[in-house]
């Protein structure tokens, strides 16, 4: 999986200070739906000239209407959620200490890269078929693939963030009188938030896509489990109101760490 | 006078490629209270090396420097340090950036909102206390970083080619002003440059260095009075002494003494 994080711009002394773009959002935001409206005329046109079975974007609303109505949905949105937010939340909440302690410590760094490096080669998917002999078909495999997606793409931006801390940075903290504990605090953790956040959408997104894979392979209830219900009953619309729900709730959840992140690291320079 | 910083055969050798450079051999300094010395020398001369030893950055590895007649350990509050790149605290304003120090000194909430206020105002920044470093110029960053270093009240101000990055307008408007600063704010200052014209301007005297190894090759008074003013900067023995320190500092033969 490359989920090498790109390192966010932490400050160069003579970037230029960019203003922010004049008058562009609106057009910007108008392109925006007319994709979105031209995708779904083609999606429409494909349906109608017959691609093999494919159902239109209204049979596929209705229903959509349907398992809102009797409240599947909603269920199997919840079921998927609960799964997501706790592996990602356990997973993100080692992955931090645990990148500082790998950033601070050479020690730390020393005994616990080989592992990290290791795991993250193999798909946390791959995991599954361990994960369920050893925990049982329950929660808690699905948990964990999803905790151990999260944990390794954030434990190695956090890890990045706090070994790319300007040198310099450090040593004027020293230099006004900071002793370990304070450039700690006051500089080694502010300046690696942005790559910390970079990190947990990262980590978001392999979640959720991890976890849609878990739910397809063992699970009663949840957006893949539906989808996959749907395939053995050839009911297309449902699999397009799954994938459609799945894109949807990931994108919120995206969208809602950039706003974090916008408002946590503004004061980074941005070309 | 008595002796803020003393260098007693300082050395720092490094290892470069499995043998060892020395970056500075056996220099002896000595800068008096409140004396504004200025360093320069050609590049990779050792001075940044000789800066970072007083700062107590880097460990020499023969000799030994003393502030205050002791010896230097570590960084400390009561030395100051300017850096070339500003290395101001991006994610803290121009206030908490100068407010800083004197949080890690434990100075009271009120003191220190009226002591960062004050260095603010001395360097300018006044309208700008609560921006963000990235919405301030080159100069501004300067400043504020002179601001943060002059409120936590060090003896000592050590300062590495602060305004290598500054056109040259704004650097000469930034020399009178630390002029004016330490006019007003005595202290000890030790300032690299690499510009010859700065370092005669603002310096009681000047250490022109020399390098491979690296070592102080002469060390040239500036006898012209403060405050410093463009009539100085324009004056015959402004020149005299600015040809003096440019050959020094270009023509560095071993013969080398002869004035003109
Ligand atoms: N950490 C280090 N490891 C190896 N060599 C070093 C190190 N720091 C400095 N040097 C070497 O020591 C010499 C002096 O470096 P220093 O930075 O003090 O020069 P300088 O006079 O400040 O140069 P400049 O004017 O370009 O800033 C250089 O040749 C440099 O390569
Ligand atoms: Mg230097």
């Amino acid at each position: 999986m490359p989920i090498d994080v790109q390192p966010p711009r932490i400050r160069g002394p003579e970037t230029t200070r960019a203003a922010s773009p004049p008058r562009r959002a609106i057009p910007l935001l108008a392109w925006n739906v007319i994709a979105v409206v031209l995708g779904i005329g083609i999606w429409t046109v494909l349906a109608r000239v017959g691609v093999s079975g494919l159902p239109g974007p209204q049979a596929v609303a209705v229903r959509a209407g349907e398992l809102a109505m009797d409240g599947t949905l909603l269920d199997d949105s919840i079921a998927s959620l609960r799964r997501v937010l706790i592996g990602f939340a356990l997973g993100t909440a080692l992955a931090i200490p645990v990148g500082f302690l790998m950033g601070w410590y050479q020690t730390a760094r020393g005994l616990i890269e080989p592992y990290v490096q290791f795991f993250r080669t193999i798909p946390p998917l791959a995991v599954i078929p361990l994960a369920i002999l050893l925990m049982g078909i329950g929660e808690t495999p699905k948990i964990f693939v999803i905790f151990l997606a999260a944990f390794l793409s954030c434990v190695v931006s956090t890890f990045q963030g706090v070994v790319s801390v300007d040198r310099t940075m450090i040593n004027a903290a020293r230099v006004l009188g900071a002793n370990d504990a304070v450039v700690f605090r006051r500089v080694i953790v502010p300046a690696s938030t942005p790559f910390i956040l970079v990190g947990m959408r990262v980590g978001l997104g392999a979640a959720w896509a991890t976890l849609v894979a878990a739910e397809l392979i063992a699970a009663q209830e949840g957006l893949g489990y539906r989808m996959q219900q749907a395939q053995i009953y050839y009911d297309l619309p449902s699999i397009f109101v799954g994938l459609i729900t799945i894109g949807v709730l990931g994108l919120i959840m995206d969208r809602l760490l950039l706003t974090t992140e916008k408002r946590l690291t503004g004061w980074q320079e941005r070309r | 006078m008595t002796e803020k910083i003393s260098f007693r055969s300082t050395s720092r050798t490094f290892e470069v490629g499995g043998r060892p450079f020395h970056a500075l051999q056996n220099v002896d300094l000595d800068i008096a209270d409140c004396e504004f010395v200025t360093v320069v020398g050609p590049s990779g001369c050792g001075k940044s090396t000789l800066l970072n030893i007083a700062a107590g950055l880097v460990e020499p590895t023969g000799g030994e420097v003393l502030v205050d007649s002791r010896p230097v350990r570590g960084p400390g509050p009561e030395r100051g340090v300017i850096f070339q790149q500003y290395a101001l605290f991006p994610w803290l304003t121009v206030r908490q950036n100068v407010e800083f120090g004197l949080q890690i000194a434990k100075v009271g909430r009120a003191e220190r909102r009226r002591r960062a206020q004050h260095f603010i105002d001395l360097v300018g920044l006044t309208d700008f206390a609560d921006a963000l470093p990235r919405m301030l110029s080159g100069g501004m960053r300067q400043r504020c970083a002179i601001a943060r270093a002059y409120a936590v009240d060090p003896g000592v101000l050590l300062m590495d080619e602060p305004f290598g990055a500054l056109d040259a307008l704004t650097r000469v408007q930034m020399q009178d002003q630390l002029l004016a600063t330490w006019g007003s704010e005595r202290r000890t200052v030790m300032f690299i440059t690499h510009d010859v014209d700065e370092a005669v301007y603002l310096a009681n005297r000047v250490v022109v260095m020399a390098a491979r190894p690296g070592r102080v090759h002469e060390v040239i008074d500036v006898d012209l009075p403060y405050p410093r003013t463009e009539a100085v900067r324009l004056s015959p023995e402004f020149s005299r002494i600015r040809n003096r320190v440019w050959r020094a500092v270009y023509h560095q033969t071993p013969q080398e003494g002869a004035s003109q």
